[in-house]
């Protein structure tokens, strides 16, 4: 670790992988949920299960990018943070708030809980992803606000780099999009419309340049390939994310009550969206292949290829797959949507947290550069179970959301959606067993966290 | 990519480029706003719709159905439910009231909300509205 204050990223990425857990264990009473109707109802209905699967989902994504830049910020601007301490407060009030919206979603009802968080002042809730109180809004708005206040601080009494600036200009998109969440107007057209302008230029837009930064930093450090190229690559990968993505956002806009021109346009530019996913990997197995020293870290280069290749299969592949508006015309709101969420999640924004904790926990804890041969080789198999048991959620999900849009959509007697449901029952029951590998291997993460021995060493 | 093509090259493409497609995007995004009167059904808002959206927020309706195909995906879309359950209100009314607090052994059951009366009403009324909305022909079927 070069700088002290790097070492706040570590309680960040210590709760990412905590709630990480608690995600995985609700996304495992879903799908049983699917195929057990009545498991855990009344006390725990599915809409409040799936908030709970969600919300975790964001705020851990949200604590290992915060993390990530906490740790890569200080390196990149070759100074340290602005204020450590005003991080770690951060962090406590952003665990604390977020662990008591959970709680709240499982202890009283929704309608309860919208109450008494005082909804009706500025209603906000209800709504898919930002389920959560208006105050709990609020004050991740302030969380987010601080925090880049500290690194923007940071990047500018330090050095500027093109990381720095792509990571900083996410972030700030980031909250600034965030702000469309407190828009909610009764027309659920322009509800809808402006919804998607959180949800999808987040995870189609800003994020991307997050995940981009954090990827680049990754590689120079692991690979010792010249930073100029590096960062000449994050351009074009970052320009083509942002080009397809905007007016990508018109693949939201086919059904929804927005004029019929969107299919055009949606159609188009999503089409094109691929591109800078395709281009993540060629990029990461480039420099790895044209590495200039052999990093000790193995299982971190695993996870920076790995989330390449899966944020392309998943967000590229399965985004694909359903883009264009005749196809989306059968397939919209279908279990083909579910396939593709899980698998672009996973391949874009959960491995690439993985792969920077990964880079950057031996050193938060202490070591050189790398864990042990051992640990890493766990680490590795977590990858994998981890990886293949996504694959296959994905392909059962996949196979139910073909036939479900065959029965209930394209057939000459359409079937309703409940008959349907049940007559597709064995795929969810499969999802279900591939969901368990993957608990397994996020144990097997853990689990290698534990193991000690002798640091490995650069073998060059 | 090396030879010709420099870092400044690539950096000038990704803000020309970005800047360049946010403007066309608001540009397309003022005109929607434009168009949308004519299709989103506004005329059918009224106090009793208001009342119904908030129903359906406050009670995390998304959290299993979906509308106009925005959700999740465990319940049924409810976009059309109101043609779907014979253009009557009655028929929503009387679907979410009979929900059993306890469910159905073994399947899945929509939970008992105990709305009001003027709550079931406000939320059928929404529900109504929407189906109103012109959605492009969407979904391909009354099965939603």
């Amino acid at each position: 670790m070069q700088y002290q204050s790097q070492a706040v990223a570590k309680p960040y990425f210590i709760a990412a992988i905590g709630l990480f857990v608690g995600q995985i264990l609700f996304g495992l009473i879903l799908g049983l949920q699917y195929v057990v109707g009545d498991f855990l109802f009344p006390e725990i209905p599915f809409n409040v299960a799936r908030m709970v699967h969600t919300n975790l989902l964001i705020v851990w994504l949200l604590f290992g990018f915060m993390g990530a830049t906490y740790y890569l910020i200080p390196e990149e601007s070759e100074t340290e943070l602005h204020s450590p301490k005003l991080a770690l407060a951060l962090f406590w009030i952003f665990l604390v708030a977020g662990a008591l919206t959970v709680l709240g979603y499982l202890l009283v009802p929704y309608a309860t809980l919208a109450e008494i968080t005082g909804n009706d002042l500025l209603p906000t809730m209800g709504r898919e992803f930002l389920e959560q109180p208006t105050i709990t809004k609020i004050g991740i708005v302030i969380v987010v606000l601080g925090f880049l206040f500290n690194v923007t601080m940071t990047v500018l009494k330090g050095r500027k780099t093109v990381v720095s600036t792509i990571l900083l200009i996410g972030l700030w998109g980031l909250a600034i999009f965030f702000l469309f969440a407190f828009y909610n107007p009764t027309n659920l057209v322009l509800d809808k419309v402006f919804w998607w302008w959180v949800v999808h230029l987040w995870v189609e837009g800003v994020w991307e340049l997050i995940m981009a930064a954090i990827l680049a930093f990754i590689l120079i450090k692991t690979t010792g390939v010249d930073r100029e190229i590096i960062e000449k690559w994050l351009y074009v990968i970052i320009a083509m994310t942002l080009i397809t993505g905007i007016i990508g956002t018109g693949h939201h806009y086919y059904w929804i009550g927005t004029p019929g021109y969107w299919q055009w346009w949606g159609s188009i530019f999503s089409a094109l969206e691929p591109i800078p996913f395709f281009m993540m990997v060629i990029f990461a197995f480039n420099m790895v292949n044209k590495r200039r020293r052999e990093h000790p870290n193995k299982a971190a280069v695993l996870w920076a290829m790995g989330t390449a290749v899966m944020a392309f299969l998943g967000a590229g592949v399965w985004g694909f797959m359903h883009t264009l508006s005749p196809v989306n015309y059968y397939t919209h709101g279908s279990q083909i949507t579910a396939a593709h969420g899980h698998m672009a999640f996973y391949g874009a924004y959960a491995m690439i947290v993985m792969a920077i904790i990964s880079y950057a926990m031996p050193m938060l804890r202490g070591r050189e550069a790398a864990n042990s041969e051992k640990s890493q080789i766990m680490e590795m198999w977590a990858f994998w179970l981890m990886t293949v048991g996504m694959v296959f959620i994905t392909l059962f999900l996949t196979g139910a959301g073909i036939l479900q849009t065959w029965l209930q959509r394209v057939s000459d007697n359409p079937e309703p959606f409940m008959v349907v449901q049940d007559k597709i029952a064995l795929f969810y029951w499969m999802r279900e067993v591939a969901g368990v590998v993957f608990l397994i291997g996020l144990l097997v993460y853990i689990a290698s966290f534990f193991i000690g021995g002798e640091e490995k060493k650069a073998t060059a | 990519m090396s030879g010709g093509f420099t870092k400044a090259m690539a950096r000038n493409i990704f803000y020309g480029g970005s800047v360049f497609f946010i403007l066309v995007f608001l540009a397309l995004t003022f005109d929607t706003t434009t168009a949308l009167p004519k299709r989103d059904n506004r005329a059918a808002i009224n106090e009793t719709v208001t009342l119904g959206k908030k129903v359906w927020e406050d009670n995390n309706c998304i959290g299993c159905h979906t509308l106009l195909g925005e959700g999740a995906y465990f319940a049924p879309e409810l976009g059309n439910v109101y043609i779907r359950f014979g253009n009557s209100t009655e028929a929503i009314k009387g679907f979410i009231a009979g929900r059993p607090k306890d469910g159905i052994p073994g399947r899945r059951s929509m939970p008992q909300f105990n709305l009001s009366a003027e709550e079931l009403e406000a939320i059928a009324q929404f529900l109504k509205y929407t189906s109103e909305i012109n959605t492009e022909n969407w979904p391909p079927n009354i099965q939603g």
